[in-house]
């Protein structure tokens, strides 16, 4: 039993515009201290489904089925109290933007000592120590001084570490940290990355870390999946994932980042935008903007399958990657043709390089 | 100029510039007042901020330059300044010969349609009550351009220039993306048929994917257009794809200037370094070693002496006569900071406080005995609260050249540097007592 586990997780927003499908049969798993991977572009359902796990979801959300287990338990089954017990203690979230993450009127202390107070059951004393601790064991420079700060006395980047010493207060057991260096200087980042992966080793605590930067997740993450359009398009581990993608949306996403020491001229390019979740296309979701689409990807939805035997993929119980894309099950005619070369010069070349730039984004 | 026979040309030329350059910055300042209240002016309590101070640069025709660095290192103010938004506190700014610093706001105005800007977010750029037509049409309103009809034809060219359709014409910002914002946002640029366009953060709001689509179709832009851009970015990986030459900036001054090519190719600035090793690598198997820098950009208010980088540099120069290694070095560095600036809550430390101190900021055991005793004595001066004194002590004592000089840009074999480790003279951590490359 893994420490979470995620089962066929469908979320949907029942607003005037129409049924938005936030997150379509997601599972997945992340076993304790492991750090898990939630890469895709705006409005590919990646915070919601984070949110599913705190049990955050609001009006006009319904997580329609599926199962949340962690530590075996489902917490869709939870009562409200106990819910509340989880959360923070041992599961805690950390956002991107810490600034409105943290109370203004409140000192940054007291913020951290207040969750201390409230979940570990100690007395005002004990928890401003406890308090103390965690912002000295963020980094915070000074920390009994700095207790007494408001948020704004903090910078950015102390204002996150803040945030993470109220996630790290009670000694949880999982992160689930949404684009946590996002507002962040590459400078600043570079220290929360260390800090978080120091915090983890160190207490054991597993990270699921959201987010649509491919360098943070090269850097950070051990196994990760990449969502498309409220989808799992493909689950790896982070070496294959990056050395040999499965999913011709994961090969476009490689290739449009520009990378320090290429000598490409144009970047490759993924033609169009993301459907909204309201209307997606039929079949597969991706096919309008793939460059190895063919006639039955308009009419079959790609089921996630092992990419080495076909069979349906069991992100749950088996490690194996997996993709959905018909040419794992056989359906392609033409197949998939693409080349990756990660510190090459071109990316992948064969009929990816149709994919060009300066394209209507329509 | 040099000793060693270095070309110190003025800063940011490049190497063909024989004739005028389509723009042309030199020595741009631009402070602020902070607290500016007629209460803190009556006591002297007015405080500067220096966004940007003394900077130099040029842009050739059809050229990218890209301007890189943290927030609050005044890049955006350079491009706001060099477009006149914002006047200049000192310096001057050629656009093709001509000083448009000294323009009256008629003459401006007819610049603005030879200069342009491209804003970061095109969601609070564009104003959402205005049809994407009048968007891009209010340049001709303003500059009285063509007849209607031509007006039309030329909206509707623009958009399909940029990659809209344009039968979008009537539409309101709110029914696009934030791609295809930017791309109106770019269309309102082109309207007037600029020469150069400052382009502030233009993908940063952008998933990748349409990032690259709007880098590529600013490069087709440059292409069939021949414009300048001024490209303001914080991310390296993006400036290096779409720049010809690089400047990076720290706390108000250029640090490093150069092609990506020698940008990239040490040795470098040590903020360039540390930059361009902070940029998390898309390749899992990458092992390089990564420089965390300490703390945060200092205050632009009261900016550290010497190179204003001095005081998260992890290659400072150490003083003459010293065996000190770099980390020790760093450490008693970051110690003497927090001294100057009585940085030290003394109420916090029990027992022998010079002791506590050496503990709580990670001094090493290591330091040479003649470094320790000098540091021994400044810790006594701070025990009894007496700042003022241990501060000047380790300042007399323990000399580097760059807390005390300002670096000026020098040429170097890749670009040109504001470093005294390319400064021979340095080389042995003396500092001379006058300096002909005193500030920029």
């Amino acid at each position: 039993m893994a420490l979470l586990e995620v089962e066929d997780l469908t979320v949907r927003f029942y607003t005037e515009d129409g049924v938005v499908k936030a997150t379509n049969n997601l599972s997945y798993r992340i076993e304790a201290g492991e750090h898990f991977g939630v890469v895709g572009e705006s409005g590919a359902g990646k915070s919601v489904s984070s949110l599913a796990i705190m049990r955050l979801i609001e009006d006009p959300g319904v997580i329609e089925s599926g199962e949340i287990r962690f530590k075996g338990q489902n917490l869709l089954e939870l009562s409200a109290e106990e819910m509340r017990t989880i959360r923070g203690n041992e599961i805690a979230m950390i956002f991107q933007d810490a600034e409105t993450a943290l109370n203004p009127a409140y000192t940054v202390g007291e913020q951290i000592a207040e969750a201390v107070r409230h979940h570990m059951d100690l007395d005002d004393a004990a928890a401003r120590d406890r308090a103390i601790e965690m912002l000295d064991s963020v980094g915070i420079p000074d920390a009994a001084e700095r207790y007494s700060d408001y948020p704004h006395q903090f910078s950015g980047g102390m204002q996150q570490r803040a945030v993470i010493a109220m996630a790290l207060s009670c000694d949880p057991d999982l992160i689930i940290a949404d684009e946590p260096t996002t507002a962040l200087d590459v400078t600043i980042e570079a220290q929360i990355l260390e800090l978080l992966e120091e915090v983890s080793e160190t207490f054991d605590t597993a990270i699921q870390l959201i987010t649509h930067d491919l360098g943070v997740v090269a850097e950070f993450c051990d196994r990760v999946m990449v969502m498309y359009a409220g989808h799992p398009v493909e689950i790896a581990a982070v070496d294959d994932l990056y050395y040999n993608p499965q999913h011709p949306y994961t090969v476009g996403l490689m290739s449009s980042i520009p990378r320090i020491g290429d000598t490409r001229d144009r970047l490759q390019t993924i033609p169009g935008r993301m459907p909204d979740l309201i209307e997606n296309p039929p079949g597969c979701n991706f096919h309008p903007r793939c460059p190895y689409a063919e006639d039955v990807c308009a009419r079959r939805e790609p089921p996630l399958v092992n990419v080495e035997t076909g069979d349906p993929a069991d992100p749950i119980n088996s490690d194996s990657q997996s993709a959905a894309c018909l040419e794992h099950t056989g359906d392609l005619l033409e197949g998939l043709d693409y080349q990756v070369t990660v510190r090459g010069t071109d990316e992948s070349t064969g009929d990816a390089a149709s994919t060009d730039g300066g394209v209507s984004d329509e | 100029m040099s000793q060693q026979g270095t070309l110190h040309r003025p800063m940011g030329v490049s190497l063909m510039s024989s004739k005028e350059p389509l723009l042309r910055v030199e020595g741009l300042k631009k402070y602020y007042e902070a607290e500016n209240d007629f209460l803190s002016q009556l006591l002297g309590r007015s405080k500067t901020v220096k966004a940007v101070d003394g900077v130099s640069l040029e842009i050739g025709e059809g050229e990218t330059f890209g301007l890189v660095g943290e927030s609050g290192c005044g890049k955006s103010t350079i491009g706001r300044t060099i477009l006149q938004l914002e006047e200049p506190t000192a310096g001057s700014v050629y656009f093709r010969g001509q000083d448009i610093t000294k323009l009256s706001s008629e003459e401006l105005r007819n610049l603005r349609t030879e200069m342009q800007v491209i804003f970061q977010n095109p969601h609070s750029s564009l104003n959402p009550r205005l049809t994407v037509n009048d968007i891009i049409g209010e340049a001709f309103e303003i500059h009285d351009i063509g007849t209607e009809s031509e007006r039309d034809t030329r909206i509707k060219e623009l958009l399909e220039r940029v990659g809209l359709n344009a039968s979008h014409a009537n539409r309101y910002p709110h029914e696009f993306s934030g791609g295809q914002l930017q791309r109106i946002g770019i269309a309102r640029a082109l309207a007037v048929d600029p020469d150069f366009i400052v382009c502030d953060e233009p993908v940063s709001a952008l998933d990748v994917s349409v990032q690259a689509q709007i880098l590529n179709l600013l490069e087709d832009l440059q292409a069939e257009f021949g414009i300048s851009y001024l490209f303001i970015a914080h991310d390296l990986s993006v400036v290096e794809h779409i720049a010809d030459r690089i400047a990076v900036m720290y706390l108000g001054e250029i640090a490093e200037y150069g092609t990506p090519e020698e940008l990239f190719t040490p040795p470098q600035h040590p903020y360039t370094e540390a930059l361009l090793s902070a940029i998390p690598e898309a390749d899992p198997r990458w092992d390089g070693n990564r420089i965390i820098l300490e703390g945060t950009v200092p205050s632009p208010i009261n900016p550290p002496s010497g190179c204003k980088f001095h005081t998260r540099c992890p290659k400072v120069i150490p003083p003459a006569g010293y065996a000190l290694e770099q980390d020790e070095w760093r450490a008693i560095l970051s110690l003497r900071t927090r001294i100057d600036n009585g940085n030290i809550p003394l109420d916090q430390f029990s027992g022998d406080i010079a002791t506590a101190i050496r503990e709580e900021y990670d001094i090493p055991d290591t330091i040479p005995a003649d470094v320790d005793r000098i540091l021994s004595e400044a810790l006594e001066a701070v025990a009894v609260d007496d700042f003022e004194r241990a501060s000047s002590m380790l300042d007399k004592e323990l000399e580097t050249p760059c807390a005390v000089h300002n670096p000026a840009i020098r040429s170097t074999a890749n670009g040109q540097v504001a470093c005294h480790l390319f400064d021979d003279r340095y080389a042995d951590g003396t500092v001379y007592p006058e300096t002909t490359r005193e500030a920029n």
